[in-house]
């Protein structure tokens, strides 16, 4: 199928365009893929085997490595996808709109990811495998955000009607993010205050730094290579979807 | 002005008459109270301590009950369609339906609720707190919920799945509703958590209407 670019298009444009995107963002993907892999054998090499147990939590620490990532990127996918919803509200880019799809259920499986894992190590450390503390509830009203926009999306057969309102709702829902983040300094409850991301610099010892570090290179890799892999999916599926309309309309495709 | 009490009178008019939806989402809100006791059991000691969250759990399932009626049926009989082409803007259209839904789904509950009080044996300062913290934390609910039907009515799953999007959205509503009831962190909490809850209210009333008029145009065209 041959792709129509009018010469005066900015590169900008062309590299948006959604039949534009499919090729340009192919020779992207196995390096990426083989980047997410050496990083993650890298960081498990080192959270595993080539790092301390805690003085306090002894091994059970490891878990942070799989944990506090999961954790990162709920939130970060969350941003990208609110992103996302203003490049399909400002500018109606269809791309937007693709990024914006694939984005949600990756979320959602991260969000529950740190959950589960949270959960696991909770019972050791803390006693109990759920508390209603601040950044765990919120933590969870996030993976049931996730939810109801994948569920959203599903409810309309119109994609492009859907992108719209389902732009609204995301940004709509964004005001939760920043509850997330800040949720351990206002309630200080069970789960610890923040001790990477710090003004005055992590109160970690470096050698769970270095490891966390790593993982958290790997699992955003992972998430970036998902997402270019689901939105190119998106983008042959929508192709699909007009070319099946076009052949019941009796058009040539 | 008067296109907007026209809307708000009709939207009153309409649930007052005909279905009577004002008397089922009613029904409904004291029957969700009700079975309570039937559930955790008769002892009125507990019942009298979780009461106010009962009555603010049975307060948020019959609001979201009433969500769909909201933009759904206007939008299948085409008045959806000729409010858009009315000279008043659409978000003053939402606005005005945000308060007939209030008035219609929200206000019975409040009068309502010394009853339901009654049945959960809560006693009386209590009720005072409990009926202020809805009076303030309801419009809030109204405003949400207004967002959830008009992003899910142009949907045909869209009565399904309101609820979903909204109940993520409204729990800050019910911790601050409930906190601003509780004696428990003393007088000054339950203050600041009745604050917090006029904040939400009013952040959500003034925000909403834009939002849900903003999914109505671009949901369907």
């Amino acid at each position: 199928m041959s792709i129509e670019t009018t010469p005066k298009q900015s590169w900008w444009s062309r590299l948006a365009h959604p039949g534009q995107f499919v090729i340009w963002s192919r020779p992207f993907i196995l390096p990426l893929a083989v980047l997410t892999g050496a990083l993650f054998l890298a960081g498990l090499y080192y959270a595993f085997l080539n790092s301390p147990a805690d003085y306090q939590m002894g091994d059970t620490v490891r878990i942070m490595y799989v944990h506090v990532p999961a954790a990162w990127l709920s939130q970060f996918v969350y941003g990208a996808m609110t992103v996302s919803a203003l490049g399909t509200l400002v500018w109606r880019h269809p791309m937007a709109d693709v990024s914006m799809k694939a984005a949600a259920p990756l979320g959602a499986a991260f969000t529950a990811m740190a959950l589960f894992t949270g959960s696991l190590w909770g019972r050791p450390t803390w006693g109990t495998f759920w508390e209603w503390d601040g950044r765990m509830t919120s933590t969870l009203v996030m993976l049931f955000i996730y939810l109801g926009i994948v569920a959203l999306w599903r409810a309309f057969d119109d994609q492009l009607r859907a992108a719209r309102v389902v732009a609204i709702f995301t940004l709509v829902g964004a005001v939760n993010v920043p509850i997330i983040k800040f949720s351990v300094d206002w309630w200080s409850t069970l789960h610890q205050p923040a001790s990477v991301f710090r003004a005055d610099g992590p109160t970690v010892a470096g050698s769970i730094l270095t490891p966390l570090f790593i993982m958290f290179f790997a699992f955003t890799f992972f998430y970036v290579t998902l997402q270019l892999i689901a939105m190119r999916t998106e983008v042959r599926k929508r192709r699909v979807a007009t070319l099946e309309r076009r052949a019941a309309r009796g058009e040539a495709a | 002005m008067t296109g907007f009490t026209a809307v708000l009178r009709r939207e009153i008019r309409l649930s007052l008459s005909g279905g009577g939806e004002v008397l089922t989402l009613l029904l409904f809100f004291v029957i969700v109270g009700a079975i309570v006791p039937f559930a955790v059991g008769p002892d009125k000691e507990l019942l009298a301590r979780i009461s106010p969250g009962i009555v603010w759990i049975a307060a948020f399932l019959s609001m979201l009950l009433g969500l769909d009626r909201l933009f759904r049926p206007d939008l299948e009989d085409g008045t959806l369609a000729l409010y858009r082409l009315a000279d008043l803007p659409l978000s003053a259209m939402v606005g005005a339906k945000v308060i007939a839904h209030w008035l219609t789904a929200a206000l019975p509950l409040i009068i309502a609720s010394p009853f339901l009080a009654m049945l959960l044996a809560m006693d009386g300062p209590t009720l005072t707190r409990t009926i202020l913290s809805l009076l303030v934390g309801t419009p809030a609910l109204a405003a949400f919920g207004a967002i959830g039907a008009a992003i899910t009515a142009a949907t045909r799953r869209g009565g399904l799945i309101a609820p979903i999007l909204i109940a993520p959205l409204c729990v800050p509503v019910l911790i601050f509703g409930v906190g601003a009831i509780s004696s428990q962190g003393g007088p000054d909490q339950a203050g600041a958590a009745l604050l917090l809850l006029a904040a939400l209210s009013l952040m959500a009333i003034a925000l909403s209407p834009f939002a849900a008029a903003l999914a109505i145009d671009w949901g369907e065209d």
